[in-house]
């Protein structure tokens, strides 16, 4: 695992002379914070960080935090479960970089989606609407009948839980998955991947090996 | 910063050497085909109408007249498949885009040789 920034998309071409779209991603160098284990925390993860920010910035508790792995307050900490022994390859106060996927031919992409704000069903859902047109009135993007009092839906009319309705989109964790690896920057610590990944440009995401479905 | 990265990036598949050609040239264009899994080269010919786009994003635009009916091809300059453009004669042009020469027919199409500084490959 390794946290990264979206840098933003471009294109290259492949040795086939196609070509292909791929979204840039500056992945660490992020430093291990914290090596946790069995014994100690109840379970075995490594933490990492990612984005340095000044020391002034933060409180003392974070820079406390930071100095144990005797580096800089981070922006963007998040821990990764490990199964029992590994442990050992991660030591704090290391620095993880893209070598670790040097291996890799697919990646899965974390990342925090763009927001949308209140979205109705078409954009949210993507129900189909109503007609244009044929005496249509005021109803061309409405989700419809939502329930009936006699239908199995609710229990005696409402609606079923769960129910797609209008509402807040986006701004969630959204993962994309078997990003085929295209090309890994050991030197500007680059990792370029095929296909678009959530979030913003400059957003904040994880790249994890592909766990392949 | 950003922008940099993206560059940085794309330069890998940015042809170091192109070409050199200017709007209103006829140039042979060699591209490759692949059929299956043979390969061959086609030539298409013409004038060179517009030249648009920027890094990898740049491509042209080459007309010509087949059996009386106009046929533009959009070529991206980077693309591996387009091996070669070769300038055959010069047109003089005071545009930078010669749409103006899909209202034309038979010999108004035709553009005046310039006598300009870039050499044309024989």
């Amino acid at each position: 695992m390794l946290l990264g920034k979206k840098v933003g998309m471009t294109q290259i071409y492949d040795e086939l002379g196609k070509l292909v779209p791929v979204t840039v991603i500056q992945a660490g160098p992020c430093v291990v914070m914290q090596v946790k284990t069995a014994e100690t925390d109840g379970y075995n993860a490594v933490q990492l960080g990612f984005d340095d920010v000044k020391p002034g910035r933060r409180k003392h508790p974070q820079i406390g935090h930071a100095k144990k792995a005797d580096t800089t307050p981070k922006k963007f900490i998040k821990e990764m479960r490990l199964a029992g022994a590994a442990e050992q390859q991660y030591e704090v106060g290391n620095s993880v970089t893209v070598s670790v996927f040097a291996e890799e031919e697919f990646v899965d992409v974390v990342g925090t989606s763009k927001g949308k704000g209140f979205a109705g069903v078409m954009k949210r859902h993507g129900f189909g609407g109503f007609p244009a047109s044929h005496g249509t009135e005021r109803k061309h993007r409405a989700p419809g009948s939502i329930s009936s009092f006699a239908s199995n839906a609710g229990h005696g009319g409402g609606p079923k839980r769960g129910k797609k309705m209008a509402g807040h989109m986006g701004n969630c964790r959204v993962t994309t998955k078997n990003h085929k690896l295209v090309d890994i920057d050991e030197e500007k610590n680059l990792l370029v991947v095929k296909g678009s990944v959530p979030g913003p440009a400059g957003g904040y995401c994880i790249v994890r090996s592909a766990k392949k479905a | 910063m950003k922008t940099e990265i993206l560059d940085a990036v794309e330069s890998k598949s940015l042809k170091k050497d192109i070409p050199y050609f200017e709007i209103g040239d006829i140039v042979d264009v060699r591209c490759r085909i692949r059929e299956g899994d043979k390969e061959r080269t086609q030539i298409f010919t013409g004038t060179v109408i517009a030249r648009k786009g920027r890094g990898i994003n740049e491509n042209f635009t080459v007309r010509r007249i087949v059996n009386n009916e106009g046929v533009e091809r959009i070529f991206p300059l980077h693309s591996p498949n387009v091996l070669d453009v070769r300038a055959i004669r010069s047109g003089k042009t005071r545009r930078a885009k010669l749409y103006y020469l899909r209202k034309r027919t038979g010999k108004a199409v035709r553009l005046a040789q310039r006598h300009s500084t870039h050499t044309v490959s024989k």
